[in-house]
């Protein structure tokens, strides 16, 4: 059977069930404590006593996803990535 | 007098040892002496592939087979997914064993090496492979040779289609990772790496990669034989087969032995020769694995099921007897600081947080500090799940099930000072170590 796409936020199409959505992950080997992830979006991220991020929250709301983004985006080590996930 | 009779279902009829069959000796099992043992290798007539490729898969799947590496992933799940990724499949036998309280695959390899071979030859065969590697640790220098040489005998007979090669990675715990064999061979450092991509959809060469440890290849070379009725004859209905498991601590003949899954671990200890002492405390799955009490581990039925439900730890089926003088701090202790040791380096938590848990647990162990039992969990709680690879998330483990199984030691070493089994000698084996007498 042929399907299009499904919508962002819809049934995984894979029917592994879930929804899609975008997720916050550190890439732990790429990362090496600049800590300005802590600054941007300390909502969902604290830095340990190394000051490296934990990311307390994995799924975001609406109007964190964009400070999370610019959080992604500010990363010098490019560590911080949103992912595609089911949640 | 009454006599019970329990009636023998035909399903408990099963020949064990499978993998370890034949003679008793070390010695490797020659080409010939293999196939008289149990028959060539059954790989279809060129022409029949593709169909018989996927029955195959089907076979093992309803074997039930797991993989045998620790994580017990279901092999015939495995297989498909690949055989079904896009591009060639490549597949890597992992045979590096970094564990250092197992020597099941070492005695495999160095025993019945072309069962494993056969098992390489087939999965290659069901997943459509044009390469297979074997990887071992680069200092097993004389068991590399030998394999070369039992693969070198296979191409003189042209058993298989494609030729297996055998590739030496650096002997480290964190080199025998997957993800790290597989950044090795693409000729990059021996240390994992952050995922996705999956090592099964893009591995070596930026293509389909099958890794399977060595004793569940060993497994499919005998399913293929025999069918997965046969296979299922051993073990019981939720864990079917054998397994090989590597028993060590306060026992009379520690050792290498193949055991149906479901067999109590007391029942293995008895195996390798009974206790010698009383034991405290087992530990189950090895270094990544944790400590059970031993009277509730005792009972427990050998499956991933039970010893999981328990707390426990199946692993690559690694079981340690820690006898009543020995002291589960100071080995764990000294099990941390050899993990924090082998780090490979890349995640901050991973290597900056290890040597602080290993740190707190030696205090604990032999300073008898009073306020480090709660630093323990806090660094226990920060290095779970950190790293690109499992490596903090096992010491973690362990360092946790040390201070549930050993809680009474804990408060005993807060208020008294360490106790004599300190200075014990060491139970658990760390390589190169000094200390290990």
């Amino acid at each position: 059977m042929l399907r299009g796409p499904a919508p962002a936020g819809l049934a995984d199409p894979r029917g592994h069930g879930g929804l899609v959505s975008e997720i916050l992950r550190v890439n732990p080997i790429a990362c090496t404590a600049h800590g300005i992830c802590g600054e941007l979006l300390p909502e969902v991220i604290q830095l340990d006593p190394w000051g490296y991020p934990i990311v307390t929250a994995v799924e975001l709301t609406d109007e964190l996803l964009s400070h999370a983004r610019r959080a992604v985006a500010s990363c010098p080590a490019l560590a911080l990535v949103l992912e595609k996930g089911r949640t | 007098m009454t006599v019970e009779v329990v009636p023998r279902p035909l399903t408990r009829q099963a020949r064990v040892p499978r993998l370890l069959a034949g003679p008793g000796t070390r010695q490797p099992i020659g080409l010939l002496e293999h196939e008289r043992l149990h028959g060539q290798l059954p790989l279809p007539p060129a022409r029949a592939q593709r169909e018989s490729a996927g029955r195959l898969i089907d076979v093992i799947e309803r074997s039930g087979l797991t993989g045998r590496g620790g994580a017990g992933f279901p092999t015939g799940r495995k297989l498909r997914s690949v055989a079904g990724a896009k591009g060639r499949p490549v597949v890597l036998a992992n045979g590096a064993e970094g564990e250092p309280a197992s020597a099941k695959d070492r005695l495999l390899l160095s025993r019945s090496p072309h069962l494993v071979l056969d098992g390489i030859s087939l999965a290659a065969f069901v997943v459509g492979a044009d390469r297979a590697f074997l990887a071992l640790h680069r200092q097993e220098a004389r068991l590399g040779a030998s394999l070369e040489a039992a693969a070198e005998a296979r191409a003189a007979a042209g058993i298989d289609e494609i030729r297996i090669e055998i590739v030496g990675i650096p002997g480290r715990y964190v080199s025998s990772e997957q993800s790290a064999i597989v950044q090795h061979l693409n000729g990059g450092p021996a240390v994992p790496t952050f995922s996705p991509p999956r090592t099964h959809e893009r591995g070596f060469d930026g293509r389909p990669t099958l890794v399977n440890n060595v004793e569940t290849l060993a497994h499919i070379a005998l399913i293929a034989r025999h069918g997965d009725r046969w296979f299922r004859s051993a073990g019981v209905p939720g864990a079917p087969g054998t397994m090989l498991v590597t028993v060590d601590g306060c026992v009379a003949r520690p050792g290498v032995y193949e055991i149906e899954l479901g067999m109590p671990v007391g029942a293995v200890l008895v195996r390798a020769g009974g206790l010698t002492e009383p034991a405290q405390s087992i530990l189950t799955g090895g270094y990544f694995g944790t400590w059970l009490p031993a009277d509730i581990a005792w009972q427990l039925p050998l499956t991933r099921r039970d010893v999981t439900a328990a707390g426990g730890a199946l692993g690559a089926g690694i079981i340690v007897a820690l006898p009543e003088s020995s002291c589960g701090l100071s080995e764990t202790a000294r099990v941390l600081r050899y993990l924090a040791g082998e780090t490979a380096g890349q995640c901050g938590p991973c290597v900056f947080g290890l040597p602080a848990l290993a740190d707190a647990l030696a205090d604990l162990a032999y300073q008898g500090e009073r306020r480090v039992s709660g630093q323990v969990s806090a660094l226990i709680g920060l290095v779970e799940g950190r790293g690109a690879c499992k490596h903090p998330d096992g010491a973690a483990q362990l360092a946790r099930s040390a201070l549930r199984a050993f809680s009474a030691d804990v408060a005993r070493h807060r208020e008294r000072g360490p106790c004599y089994g300190v200075r014990r000698r060491p139970v658990l084996p760390i390589p190169g170590d000094m200390a290990d007498w």
